[in-house]
């Protein structure tokens, strides 16, 4: 090699772990300029990038890198908004070591490019300018578009429709828009101002946002279709999984959805100058190995736990959370339980949960998902004193719209179905995508759904073609 | 952001709501519920629909902690911060049948639109609603008009029937056929009345009341035990069979936050009054 390579990622500064359990705030501080220059110099700007293949929108990486290099980081960030409209977003919360960084040539012998620090670094340049300047729009073509539920891919649909002219109403069940984004990660990991950045601005391009509309109540699909051309569900995958093990209706226990609701969206953390209540459990265990699990962890902690506890079924290696949750779990001083499966909750006289019985599995066969399966060990059952649990192992697409669509087929899973090359569901007029079609998945895929989505909801409405 | 339309005490600590919304009465119907969040800062609660229309809907509701105390301090012109619905199942139709309704304290406004709704589809419909005393009774006429006969009951006598709805409902019960019992109120009059129909194989539906965040079925803290089963009150509910609720387990669920419901409305009426 001609160059000589740095071999390991510039390291990003962070808040001390001591100091950042007791508050709320953003955890890295993201790069410099010059450590950002210096980082994207490690980037050997290939021929054959693999990253690019790695990255499911197929953001042009050795390109953004190499202008972050020459320090001009305006064209940086057009280059990535070409593909990603949410980079600041992507940026903290992609699992990269999954993606782009996985496949990194550097990987052969060091450190993978910081694909995801980068592409954070050129969007937080791009926001300490000041305000996005709002592109001009061509005509309106007369269209209506209604996309449900804002969440990354909704924001995306919209983003694209709105600037092909065509007239967009989303339609949000909850009081803030964002989706997971807002009511799921904390502020912690991705602060909500970038959210609502980008929310802004697509009203400012003429998006027209309604709150508090529970698409299948308030309004079914079929009366949208009565004024809407085409629509979008976007809804996600919002209803909580429990484990049906006895003790799961004791008080403190938690849905990871109804601890970050509280925590995120209804401000709990500021409680009582914000009004919604949380429980803050000196011993908590949340149950689960992804990323939902870290966020309830770290909560926890941030809300004043002495003793948190990640209870995870397999080992270590099969957690699905992104690594650098992880990392800053462990900085934290959360515990990790592994191959550790909770049985039974036991209540106080006050039908206060005091108490978890557990068991421990070792790894067997691999299953479906290519993982090993987790056996219970017989015997190896144990109490443990807990006074919060927060159950995060999973969820999948709420009933609601599915239930008042009888014409739109969904799976076993209650998931839509949709074509993958289109985002077209089985009703016409209807295209779907993000986790309402894959079950809990990623920010970036929900995004990349959106854009198949609104390329075809596009030539419909031009065409009229379904 | 929603304007208040109106705000006034019927009968001490409950109040009636009217909200401006376009949205809601288009498909909203008799024992469905709206999340109203008085303020920015405030909580997400539900309150049972009492009427609408095309411009507006109504609530009633009892003042009793700080997201009751900030609506209860609602003039016409303000705003309120969300308010979202309909939610809910709508209560079970029903045709030709002989139905007993009770309501206390706020479930009386919320008889209004299912005693309509029965009527409408005509059963015949004996309504009955209860209070400590005269003064807290609000609505005779108005449930009337949906009613083919009305009783009261005072637990001082001062107005009705004297005693408890328990003892009046057995004498009910005794002297008519009754195919089904709607009861509407705090958890100890669901309660009450369910196990008063019990033991007469009466079909009992009831309005309860677990804690709520989200109500679309998101969170999952509104979860209640019914036939051993979990359901969520937000979404399988608000309505079940009142012969198949774990009570226990509702009771003790609804306590979860006590200590800082407490809290709570003494931090707001200190911010409020000094
Ligand atoms: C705690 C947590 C942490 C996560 N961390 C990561 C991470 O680090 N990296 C990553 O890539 N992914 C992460 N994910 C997953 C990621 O957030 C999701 O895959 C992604 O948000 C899905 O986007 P979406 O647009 O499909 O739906 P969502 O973001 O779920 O948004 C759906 C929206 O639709 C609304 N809605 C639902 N029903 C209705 C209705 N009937 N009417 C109107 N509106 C409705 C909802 O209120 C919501 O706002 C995390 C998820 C959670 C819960
Ligand atoms: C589906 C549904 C429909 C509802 N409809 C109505 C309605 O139409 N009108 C209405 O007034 N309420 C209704 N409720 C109850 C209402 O949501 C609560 O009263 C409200 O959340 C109280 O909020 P708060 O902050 O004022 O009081 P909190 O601070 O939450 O509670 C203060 C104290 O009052 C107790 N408390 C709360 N609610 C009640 C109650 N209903 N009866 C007795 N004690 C109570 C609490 O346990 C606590 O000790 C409904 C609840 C549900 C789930
Ligand atoms: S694979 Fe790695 S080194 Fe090659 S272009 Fe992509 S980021 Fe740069
Ligand atoms: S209130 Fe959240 S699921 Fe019912």
């Amino acid at each position: 090699m001609a160059k000589k390579i740095q071999p390991t990622k510039i390291p990003m500064r962070e808040q001390p772990a001591k100091e950042r359990i007791r508050n709320y705030a953003e955890v890295p501080y993201g790069y410099s300029e010059k450590e950002a220059m210096q980082e994207a110099s490690r980037c050997l700007q290939c021929k054959r990038p693999t990253c690019i293949q790695g990255c499911p929108v197929e953001i042009d990486i050795p390109g953004f890198i190499d202008f972050i290099a020459k320090g001009d980081f305006q064209a940086a960030i057009d280059r990535l908004k070409e593909k990603n409209i949410l980079p600041a977003v992507c940026g903290r919360v992609c699992p990269q070591e999954d993606q782009c960084e996985k496949v990194c040539v550097l990987t052969k012998k060091y450190e993978p490019v910081a694909i995801g620090r980068l592409e954070r670094f050129a969007a937080d340049w791009e926001r300490a300018q000041g305000s996005m300047s709002v592109p001009k729009i061509p005509s309106q073509t007369g269209k209506k578009v209604a996309i449900i539920g804002s969440g990354p891919g909704g924001l995306t649909v919209a983003g694209d429709l709105i600037k092909l002219g065509h007239a967009v109403t989303m339609f949000e069940a909850l009081h803030e828009p964002g989706g997971v984004l807002v009511y799921g990660i904390p502020e912690f990991r991705l602060p909500k101002a970038i959210v609502y950045r980008e929310v802004d601005y697509l009203i400012e391009c003429g998006v027209k946002l309604v709150l508090d509309f529970v698409v299948g109540k308030t309004a079914t699909i079929d009366q949208l279709l009565e004024s809407y051309d085409v629509v979008y569900i976007g809804t996600g995958a919002g209803l909580p999984w429990f484990m049906n093990i006895p003790g799961e209706n004791l008080n403190g226990v938690y849905s990871a959805n109804e601890y970050l609701t509280r925590a995120n969206l209804m401000k709990a953390y500021l409680f009582p100058e914000y009004d919604t209540p949380i429980v803050r459990g000196k011993s908590v265990a949340v149950i689960g190995g992804g990323n939902v699990a870290m966020d309830c962890a770290r909560t926890a902690l941030r809300l004043g736990a002495e003793q948190v506890h990640i209870v995870y079924r397999r080992s270590h290696k099969e957690m699905p959370a992104r690594l650098e949750e992880i990392h800053h779990a462990e900085g934290e001083g959360i515990i990790f339980d592994i191959l550790t499966l909770p049985i039974k909750y036991i209540g106080d006289k006050k039908s206060w949960v005091k108490e978890m019985e557990c068991i421990k599995m070792e790894l067997g066969e691999p299953d479906a998902s290519g993982r090993r399966r987790p056996v219970p060990i017989d015997g190896s059952n144990f109490v443990t004193p807990v006074d919060t649990v927060v159950c995060a192992i999973g969820q999948s697409p709420n009933p609601l719209i599915p239930q008042t669509t009888p014409d739109l087929k969904v799976g076993k899973w209650g998931n839509i179905e949709a074509d993958p090359e289109t985002g077209k569901t089985s009703k016409p007029r209807c295209w779907a995508g993000g986790d309402v079609v894959r079950g809990g998945a990623t920010v970036i895929l929900a995004m990349g759904d959106g854009r198949v989505a609104a390329r075809s909801m596009h030539e419909y409405l031009m065409t009229g073609k379904w | 952001m929603y304007k208040v339309i109106e705000r006034k005490q019927i009968v001490p600590n409950i109040h009636l709501l009217v909200v401006e919304t376009e949205h809601i009465h288009k498909n909203a119907h008799a024992g469905e519920f709206v999340v109203v969040r008085a303020d920015e800062k405030g909580e997400r609660i539900p309150l049972n629909l009492v009427d609408w229309d095309e411009r507006s809907v109504s609530m009633v509701f009892m003042e009793v902690g700080t997201s009751t105390s900030k609506l209860a301090a609602l003039k016409p012109g303000d705003e309120i911060a969300t308010l979202a619905g309909p939610l809910g199942k709508p209560t079970e139709k029903s045709e030709g049948k002989k139905i007993v309704c009770i309501g206390g304290c706020y479930g009386i406004g919320a008889l209004n639109p299912v005693l309509r709704m029965f009527k409408a589809n005509k059963n015949h419909v004996t309504t009955i609603i209860e209070a400590r005393s005269d003064f807290l009774l609000y609505w005779r006429e108005r449930l009337k008009e949906h009613s083919d006969e009305l009783y009261e009951i005072t637990r001082d006598g001062t107005r009705g029937v004297r005693g408890h709805i328990n003892d009046f409902l057995v004498e009910h019960l005794k002297k008519s056929k009754v195919d089904l019992v709607y009861v509407q109120g705090c958890t100890y009059l669901t309660y009450l009345a369910s196990e008063t129909t019990r033991p007469f194989g009466i079909k009992t539906i009831v309005g309860l009341n677990p804690i709520m965040v989200d109500a679309t079925g998101m969170c999952g803290v509104c979860r209640v035990t019914i036939n051993g089963e979990t359901k969520f009150g937000c979404v399988d509910g608000p309505e079940f069979d009142g012969h198949q609720v774990d009570w226990d387990n509702l009771l003790s669920r609804r306590k979860i936050y006590i200590r800082e419901e407490v809290y709570s409305l003494s931090f707001y009426e200190c911010e409020r009054y000094g």
